[in-house]
């Protein structure tokens, strides 16, 4: 076993107790903390993968941004659930089940695939090639269409979500 | 070198946990965490597809891109969602998110 598979079993390891402890955890507050641990480990995963551009837009984009949401509206919907003690609902042996039962399911169709053991690509000198990213993002043959469908998104997202959430009564 | 399956074996348990975490918690916050993390999950695999199986062209990265930006605009619309329907009705209690129920 190679140095970079022990790390790799490591990150595996602390990503998926962190996301056991986001499902688990008694209060949201926690489980948004613990949450930011996995979104971490996933940059890592992707470190591991040699996309470096990916980590770090993991970072900034996830630990960054969308947790900070997620902490935000855990403080604002705290007191709500406090006087709740039961996080989970009268169906969970049901979602063990259907997430265990997927989990098997994945695992069996993963044995019969012989597609496993394929080597990794060589990488060009430097690692990955941003500058091919970007023009396959910008070029009219490559996935301009895609990308201007993904930022119309975004707006629309973001008109939505001010409409939503702004007490527009006032 | 790390093997692909390693990597398909973790993106499937990630995966596994957040769709546990969607159907089993009340909390509707959670409920959004446990979409995050199957998100992530969807992302592990695209990447090592992209690094085994297709690299050095960057198709596969651009899925990612466009995954991720799909996974910002889900949470603030969905978490604009949860703080209204919260002030409306003071609960954010999935099971009592029943204003749509005839």
């Amino acid at each position: 076993m190679t140095g970079l598979q022990v790390v790799f079993l490591l990150i595996g390891a602390v990503t998926l107790a962190s996301a056991v402890m986001v499902v688990a955890a008694k209060r949201v507050m926690h489980a948004a903390l613990w949450l930011i641990l996995a979104l971490v480990g996933v940059a890592a995963a992707y470190a591991t993968l040699e996309a470096s551009f990916f980590a770090v837009m993991q970072v900034a984009v996830y630990v960054g941004a969308i947790a900070i949401l997620i902490i935000f509206a855990a403080m604002l919907t705290r007191r709500s659930m406090e006087d709740d003690p039961a996080r989970l609902n009268k169906g969970w042996p049901a979602a063990l089940l259907a997430a265990g039962g997927l989990l098997a399911g994945l695992v069996y169709l993963f044995s019969r695939w012989t597609g496993f053991s394929s080597p990794a690509r060589a990488l060009p000198e430097g690692g990955e090639n941003i500058a091919a990213l970007g023009l396959a993002l910008t070029a009219p043959e490559g996935f301009l269409v895609p990308f201007e469908v993904a930022s119309l998104l975004l707006v629309a997202a973001m008109i939505g979500a001010i409409y939503v959430a702004g007490d527009l009564r006032k | 070198m790390i093997p692909l399956s390693w990597y398909l074996i973790f993106a499937a348990c990630l995966f596994c946990i957040g769709l546990f975490g969607v159907l089993a918690r009340k909390n509707a916050v959670t409920i959004l965490m446990g979409i995050e993390l199957m998100l992530n999950a969807v992302n592990i695999n695209l990447l090592a597809f992209w690094r085994y199986l297709w690299a050095p062209k960057a198709d596969g990265q651009v899925f990612v891109a466009i995954v991720i930006v799909a996974a910002a605009a889900e949470a603030a619309v969905g978490l604009a969602l949860i703080i209204s329907a919260y002030r409306r009705r003071q609960t954010v209690n999935a099971n009592e998110m029943d204003m749509l129920k005839g």
